[in-house]
């Protein structure tokens, strides 16, 4: 079994979800209420090492509800394996989830992406401000109800 | 205490660097809070090219996507494609033929070089340096002839399509390439002359923006710019995909201090590097049957263009697949390749469906530039342009 799958069974036996095996990756779906401590037991995990974060997208599942979650994509250099680890967010008016900013770094731009193109409330954010749309920008641009041009 | 004195304060002040600057590679705007020369803070201001390339893939056939992911790091075009077709194909489940694969790497690890060289040239130019630019796009041009040779285009070819090649090589490409591979470790000489040893640049790279190896993971950082900082990691070597555990190069490292001149050390022997996997590329593909360049599945390559001018089924089917699209099983996949300028990802997620439902492009530059704050910091101003130049960052690939 993933070593990631084993140490999250252990450990949070009761925020997983879900486990995908599809086309050699592991994709384990977590309940959202307690992604920092998830991530930080993946991360200083003795058998999983997940130090590196590649990416983390918003996600827009609409019209499915949950309507919004959030993808973390990790590496591990110590057996150079991936988990994709996913949430969804159950407010579907104002999703929120907490910062893994304080975990890895490189999560701080990849957070404000995700608020300013799905509008996704990241809590304990150091500086959640919009970083590809200009300040001043209304809307969302990358969720489904948005128009791709015009209004 | 004189009237002077006490008259006197001190305050910081805000510069604007950018956004349209010859040093920043594209636009990108820096806001930074100076104490004097120093630098206090640095607030990159991105987003001016951004284009919506994730939020256009929703709207079209996976097919239709190749053009965009070529303009997503527009120094490195058929790079982007390599990494989306290879996150399609592992939706679909098909694995091209080995001919395809050595071909693909043929042409990635030339705009490996090719991308490099355009860093060398830029990245001296900023530091004053300007004879190596004029080198560097010596031998960019040659790899930019050979793309036209196969595709008709330089700068993006879109020449890589799911499921294989648009065409096999042209006559005549081989010879060409040989001449390259063979002219090039000569070529490399002459920046290597220049800059190496140069002692004005040493001096101006040297303990320039520093990064420990643990801090260079923590912040994202991939390819060469980890390599830098000593994390001895390639995605070719170890997440080896379309056949790179065949091939024979090694992983430089540089001088493993994690300064400037460290990630120029990296760079510069990758050159190298490239040139001989290009080298045992063109060997690999001498001994495959010519042709075998696709996926033999009429759902998801695209016929011969002679055979849609003569044949009805292969006509119907071109049509079929341009209208309809190739539709993956359910499912998500998340595909890493080396690129030049680090780890670029495609997130995909299929419903079943003709169009994706979510493209994810995790590109290097923008991980990268997230942390030019925490390289300037207490830093001259001047060094921030030698921070930018050693990020290699293109805006396009930042802001997609």
């Amino acid at each position: 079994m993933n070593k990631a799958v084993a140490l999250l069974e252990e450990k949070f036996p009761d925020e997983i979800v879900e486990v995908v095996e599809f086309r050699g990756d592991t994709t384990i779906e977590v309940k959202p209420e307690r992604i920092v401590d998830i991530c930080t037991a993946l991360k200083d995990g003795h058998d999983t090492g997940f130090k590196y974060l590649s990416m983390i997208a918003g996600m827009d599942y609409s019209p499915a509800s949950p309507r919004f979650g959030v993808v973390y994509a990790l590496y591990s250099h110590k057996h150079h394996d991936r988990i994709t680890l996913k949430t969804r967010l159950a407010d579907d008016q104002a999703p929120a989830i907490d910062s893994v900013a304080k975990v890895w770094s490189t999560a701080n731009w990849h957070e404000r992406e995700a608020y300013d193109m799905m509008g996704i409330r990241f809590n304990g954010h150091p500086d959640l401000r919009r970083i590809l749309m200009t300040a001043d920008w209304v809307g969302h641009p990358q969720r489904k109800d948005y128009p791709l041009k015009g209004q | 205490m004189n009237q002077v004195g006490t008259m006197q304060r001190t305050e910081t002040m805000l510069l604007n660097v950018g956004p349209s600057h010859p040093s920043t590679h594209g636009v990108l705007r820096v806001l930074v809070e100076l104490d004097g020369e120093l630098i206090n803070s640095a607030d990159p201001d991105i987003g001016y090219l951004h284009r919506g390339i994730e939020k256009m893939c929703e709207y079209r056939t996976y097919h239709k996507c190749l053009p965009l992911m070529n303009r997503v790091d527009y120094l490195a075009g058929e790079v982007n494609n390599f990494g989306f077709c290879l996150a399609v194909e592992k939706l679909l489940g098909v694995e091209v033929p080995k001919r395809a694969q050595y071909i693909r790497v043929l042409i990635v690890e030339l705009t490996r070089i090719a991308s490099h060289l355009f860093w060398l040239g830029t990245h001296g130019h900023d530091l004053g340096a300007m004879t190596p630019l004029f080198y560097a796009f010596r031998e960019r041009e040659t790899i930019m002839d050979l793309c036209e040779m196969v595709s008709g285009a330089r700068m993006f070819p879109l020449y890589f399509r799911i499921g294989g090649l648009a065409a096999d090589l042209p006559e005549g490409f081989m010879p060409a390439a040989w001449e390259f591979v063979k002219s090039f470790p000569k070529c490399w000489k002459d920046y290597d002359t220049l800059l190496t040893q140069n002692i004005i640049w040493k001096h101006r790279t040297m303990g320039v923006g520093t990064m420990s190896a643990g801090d260079a993971l923590d912040w994202g950082w991939s390819g060469p710019m980890a390599r830098g900082s000593g994390v001895d990691w390639d995605l070719r070597r170890d997440n080896p995909y379309s056949s790179y555990d065949e091939f024979d190069f090694e992983v430089p490292l540089g001088n493993s201090q994690g300064d400037t001149y460290s990630r120029y050390l990296v760079r510069m022997a990758e050159m190298l590097q490239s040139n001989r996997i290009v080298k045992q590329a063109l060997e690999k593909i001498a001994t495959t049957e010519p042709g075998d360049i696709k996926v033999a599945d009429p759902r998801v390559s695209l016929p011969p263009k002679e055979m849609v001018y003569s044949d009805i089924a292969s006509l119907i089917n071109h049509f079929k697949l341009i209208q309809e699209g190739i539709t993956p099983p359910k499912g998500e996949v998340y595909q890493a390749i080396e690129a030049p300028k680090g780890e670029m990802g495609f997130y995909i997620v299929s419903d079943g469906g003709p169009q994706p439902l979510r493209v994810k492009v995790r590109t290097p530059s923008f991980v990268v530039l997230g942390s030019l704050d925490k390289l300037c910091r207490g830093r001259l101003l001047s060094d921030m342009i030698a921070m930018i130049g050693t990020m290699d960052i293109v805006l396009a690939d930042v802001d997609r």
